[in-house]
């Protein structure tokens, strides 16, 4: 479904090249929810920009669906972690949710039922005449997810989206995640900097090494499909996948992409 | 009760001052001989014969025309050429140097100039206060859609909100507080033009009946001319703090709430 191949991202500045993303290649499959988690600072961002087709890579090709990726596609969503800066606060809860339809030139009751629809499975069935800024964080974020969810993509792209709400908020938010993708069959490719988060939420794990990006690992989550925020966390299964992301994740830092154990060090490449 | 206790306050908060500043002008001027500062009772007193129905229309309607007409002007040409100026850094740079030097120009200086190639008719008088009121406006909105937020401009292109539509739902309603900012200090720069340029050549207009009256000796009846335009530019101030308060809700709901919780 979301193929990336050989992807490279060099920025030129005034006097120096900065290698954001150095050889990236990964691969999602349709009904797939995968979880992209590395060090801070990893380029985790310029990754997504590339795939989304705002940014354009130096190297290497983004596939969706076969199709290259050149500018935006109609079939890719995107929830932003700046949920404050990512709705319009001129618009209506609704009208942000229907604007991207619009856009496609949709039907007015087509348009009605997908945001009717949307808001719906994520609990705001009541806020369609509210202002965005009239919701807590946690809400607007639901707004955003609502908006992505009625653009009826083929993929949905999650950048850190619950970096910037409270914990509680957060633990339901996942939970959310969780459900919708499980009853809509939506691919979803969700990047966080947070281990637990990428674990408890993902069916596979991708792990980034420090920039310039590769991939350091990928693992697949082999717990249960049905999950809780109680239950799931406290399985020995849970502890060991995120110890080995941790340990992954370490290793990216130092600089290791090997990673073997017994050989610290190995394959240092910079700092 | 409370609420009506509350608008009470309010009311008597706006015009506390004002009465004060009459009461003092009223009592000052009482008895006064000089025949430039009559008394305020005086000038009260010849208020409704100067500015009965006939006057209203032939100059108080033509100046408020005029005001309109070049303001409107000034709003169209200024958010057009300042979204246009805004969006493109290449044309920015282009533009701003010229830009810089005719908003530095005083634009009474303007009224002789204007007045060569438009004519003494409405036509000049609204050329001159477009002219003056064009530059805050155009200015504010380039900054207005400079300042458009970069995660809000990549969300309407993830989401396809491109062309006219990212203009309609996302540059100009985010430009929105600035331009109306601009369209602020238009106003009293177009009522001020409005007057000079009426002074200079017209044969009607509020500006034009000061000055009739004041060559005219008919001192009471320039000082309710002053009036009158003090009246005009408060009651438009009012006019465009209800349209601001409706178009901005938006705006001042998300300061306030922003406020709340920082």
């Amino acid at each position: 479904m979301l193929d990336v191949r050989g992807l490279r991202k060099v920025y030129e500045g005034s006097g120096r090249t900065v290698e954001a993303v150095r050889d990236l290649t990964f691969s999602v499959a349709a009904g797939e929810l995968v979880c992209l988690v590395g060090p801070s600072g990893c380029g985790k961002t310029t990754l997504l920009k590339c795939m989304s087709g705002l940014l354009a890579p130096t190297g290497g090709e983004v596939l969706l669906d076969g199709r290259r990726v050149t500018g935006p596609p109609p079939g890719m969503a995107f929830v932003f972690q700046e949920y404050g800066r990512s709705l319009f606060p001129w618009m209506r809860v609704g009208q942000n949710v229907e604007l991207p339809l619009k856009q496609k030139g949709m039907a007015k009751e087509r348009r009605r039922a997908l945001v009717a629809d949307a808001l719906e499975s994520v609990g705001l069935a009541d806020a369609a005449k509210a202002y965005p800024w009239q919701l807590s964080g946690g809400m607007q974020q639901r707004v955003a997810i609502a908006r992505a969810l009625a653009y009826e993509p083929q993929v949905l792209l999650m950048d850190e989206p619950f970096a910037a709400v409270d914990a509680q908020t957060r633990a339901d938010l996942e939970d959310l995640v969780r459900r919708l993708w499980r009853e809509r069959g939506i691919t979803v490719l969700f990047v966080t900097h947070d281990i637990d988060e990428a674990v408890y939420l993902g069916e596979r794990v991708v792990v980034l090494s420090a920039s310039p990006t590769v991939v350091q690992e990928e693992l697949v989550v082999d717990l249960p499909v049905e999950r809780d925020q109680l239950n799931t966390r406290v399985q020995p299964r849970f502890a060991e996948l995120r110890t080995r992301v941790y340990e992954q994740i370490q290793a990216a830092k130092r600089g290791s992409v090997s990673a073997a154990p017994g050989a610290p060090g190995a394959g240092v490449e910079k700092e | 009760m409370n609420g009506t206790f509350r608008v009470l306050r309010r009311l008597l908060f706006v015009v506390a001052l004002p009465a004060v500043l009459l009461t003092v002008w009223w009592f000052a001027s009482a008895g006064s001989t000089d025949v430039y500062w009559p008394p305020l009772e005086t000038i009260v007193a010849a208020f409704p014969e100067v500015w009965d129905g006939e006057r209203i229309r032939a100059d108080l309607l033509p100046s408020l025309w005029r005001l309109l007409s070049g303001y409107a002007l000034a709003a169209v040409v200024g958010v057009a050429l300042g979204t246009l100026i805004g969006s493109y850094r290449t044309v920015r740079a282009f533009c701003e140097p010229v830009l810089e030097f005719l908003r530095a120009v005083p634009p009474p200086v303007l009224v002789p100039v204007i007045m060569l190639f438009a004519g003494i008719g409405d036509g000049m008088k609204i050329v001159v206060i477009a002219v003056g009121c064009v530059w805050p406006i155009l200015l504010n909105t380039v900054e207005g859609v400079r300042a458009v937020d970069p995660v809000m401009t990549e969300t309407a292109r993830c989401y396809g909100v491109g062309g006219a539509a990212r203009l309609r739902h996302l540059v100009l309603p985010s430009a929105s507080p600035q331009i109306f900012a601009g369209l602020r200090q238009s106003l009293s720069i177009g009522i001020i033009l409005m007057v000079i340029s009426e002074m200079f050549a017209a044969s009607n207009g509020l500006g034009f009946a000061i000055v009739q009256f004041q060559r005219g000796f008919a001192i009471p009846g320039m000082w309710t001319g002053i009036l009158v335009l003090g009246l005009l530019g408060f009651l438009l101030s009012v006019v465009f703090q209800l349209v601001e308060r409706r178009v901005l809700s938006w705006y001042h709901g998300l300061r306030d709430s922003s406020r709340r919780s920082p």
